[in-house]
């Protein structure tokens, strides 16, 4: 790709600096895309949680939880809908962060006692662990992505466009008729001292 | 050919597409030479902007050589240098013999959508929504020029592009903006939006001699390519009562003229209203964020004049109306009557006392076209304005 600062315009004082400092980045930046891709997953992991909570919480050794796995399948599904449908998908992926969390922690709470499925547990846990990596990559990537230059980095204070310093081009000009229909008309002008100015002609 | 293609919200491709064609007699089509994104296409990308389909092809700045011409189009003949301006129009309807380009009442295919939508038509565009007759844009090889005896701008050859391919919009854009507010020596003109139009604006009022022109935006390096216009800046990120500062910078009075540069996808920070309209907008009960507006009309000097070069689509919420008619402000609005300015703005180009590539901060291929709609949606790697050479 080729990217020019700037033409030489022939009437700015210089061509102006060019520090060139993004990367480049496809017309779906890679966060963004990994957004999409954890909202798709969190769709489907809350259909399996609103469709088969007993499954579930008998695989985890979690019985007589169905309706709390039910109630995060439901939150899964919207913030999935959210991630796909939104134009900036940053927060809902914040929101993906503290599911994980509740996630994380609502799990913990099925190492208490004696859970003869803690095996499978502690896999979920990872997994969940895992993907809440993911999800905070994801988050930081797309915060930095729309982070602003730092001021200064693109200096453009040589860019006026005039042949001449901008103060010396004020009116230049103001010969220009303004055309009748553009112009305030003439009884609603504003008058000057005290006396109503004659509109210009057309 | 190659074209930059809408499948979706912010998914536009650099597809391979079918060549134009001639489809009627007053017909012409250009080798594209170059062409542009607008701010306004960013509203299409974002898809704020309803009426788009997958398979549309953007843009709507766009300048290049007449390689065919229909049988019926006598103003044209091939090898003609063209600038293509963003409104097709017919040149003889009634708002035409008015110069009032930008409602032509014959251009748009799609008038019954346009009727339904707006009331009355307005004028075909290009690449810009089938509201707007769903014609192809600009950014691509070869742009199908409708009505192309009247649709165009002849340009002399040995000026490089990059100073006549905003006459297509932003350059009468911003100048229409600054003479819909009739400005008077003795005027302060506020201009909200320091994008390409808000900066062609801040030059236009600087020529037509404004006393003071004060920029908002909050992007620095845009406040620093208003400063270099002539304009006095306000960065609404470190002031975020702009209403108060546009007070203190004119003895309490406010502004006499306000042009709204920006549109109905304002940003604002630290306010309670940006954070209703995001609201209202996520649950479809608002097409438009009006923050500009209402902020104009509230800093707008009364018997002053706002001025709305901005786009809107929609319907828009909790607009002071009260202000604005307590006030007697004057409101003037509307898309560009491109070809209304454009004789005139060239001889200035001509003659030296502007050059509208001041502007201009990234050129490309049409293959790295999408990625610079996001380059300049989220005003990454200091990017005002990007020109692509197909």
């Amino acid at each position: 790709m080729s990217r020019a600062p700037s033409p030489p315009s022939g009437l700015t004082a210089a061509a102006p600096p060019a520090p060139r400092g993004a990367t480049g980045r496809g017309a779906h930046s890679g966060h963004e895309r990994l957004a999409r891709g954890l909202g798709w997953f969190s769709i489907g992991l809350g259909l399996a949680e609103l469709l088969a909570p007993r499954a579930l919480c008998r695989t985890l050794g979690m019985e007589g939880r169905e309706a709390l796995v039910q109630a995060y399948g439901a939150r899964e599904v919207a913030t999935g809908v959210a991630i796909l449908m939104s134009h900036d998908p940053t927060p809902w992926i914040w929101g993906r962060v503290a599911g994980d969390a509740l996630d994380l922690a609502t799990l913990a709470t099925g190492f208490e006692g004696d859970n003869p499925k803690s095996a499978h547990l502690a896999l979920a846990a990872a997994a969940v662990a895992g993907v809440t990596v993911m999800d905070v990559v994801c988050v930081q990537g797309l915060t930095a992505d729309k982070r602003p230059a730092r001021p200064g980095a693109f200096d453009y204070r040589s860019r006026s466009g005039f042949p001449r310093p901008a103060g010396a081009m004020r009116g230049a000009a103001a010969g220009f008729a303004v055309p009748a229909d553009f112009r305030i008309p003439g009884p609603l002008r504003p008058w000057r001292n005290g006396r109503p100015v004659p509109d210009a002609p057309a | 050919m190659k074209a930059l293609v809408w499948h979706g919200t912010t998914d536009i491709r650099c597809d391979s597409v079918p060549d134009p064609t001639i489809e009627d007699g007053r017909d012409a089509i250009i080798k594209v030479t170059s062409c542009a994104i607008c701010g306004s296409d960013l509203h299409l990308y974002d898809h704020f902007m309803p009426g788009m389909k997958s398979g549309d092809i953007m843009g709507h700045e766009t300048m290049g050589e007449v390689v065919e011409v229909g049988r019926d189009n006598k103003a044209l003949k091939v090898g003609d240098r063209i600038v293509v301006p963003f409104t097709i129009i017919c040149g003889e309807c009634d708002q035409c013999r008015r110069g009032n380009f930008s409602v032509c009442e014959r251009t748009n295919r799609n008038k019954a959508l346009g009727d339904t939508a707006f009331g009355h038509t307005t004028a075909g565009l290009f690449g810009y929504t089938h509201l707007t007759g769903g014609y192809p844009g600009g950014q691509a090889e070869y742009l199908r020029v409708p009505f192309a005896d009247a649709t165009h701008i002849k340009v002399p050859k040995g000026i490089p592009d990059e100073k006549l391919l905003f006459l297509s919009d932003i350059f009468p854009t911003g100048w229409q903006g600054a003479v819909q507010c009739d400005i008077q020596p003795e005027d302060t003109v506020a201009i909200w939006g320091c994008g390409p139009v808000g900066q062609m604006a801040i030059r236009s009022a600087i020529l037509l001699g404004a006393k003071r022109v004060i920029a908002i935006d909050r992007v620095p390096e845009r406040l620093s390519m208003a400063e270099a216009g002539g304009a006095e800046t306000i960065n609404f990120d470190e002031e975020s009562n702009v209403v108060g500062r546009l007070n203190d910078m004119t003895g309490g009075k406010g502004p006499e003229k306000c042009i709204d540069a920006v549109g109905l996808e304002a940003h604002a920070t630290g306010s309670l209203d940006a954070v209703y309209d995001r609201a209202k907008q996520a649950m479809m009960l608002e097409t438009d964020r009006p923050h500009v507006l209402r902020q104009m009309i509230m800093a707008c000097r009364p018997a002053g004049v706002l001025s709305v070069p901005g786009v809107y689509g929609g319907l828009l919420d909790k607009i002071p109306f009260g202000a604005l008619m307590n006030k007697g402000l004057t409101v003037r609005t509307g898309q560009t009557h491109v070809n209304r300015w454009s004789d005139d703005l060239l001889r200035r180009i001509e003659e030296d006392q502007i050059d509208p590539s001041f502007v201009i901060t990234h050129t490309v291929g049409l293959e790295d076209g999408p990625e610079m709609y996001r380059t300049f949606r989220d005003k990454q790697d200091g990017c005002i304005k990007v020109v692509i050479r197909p």
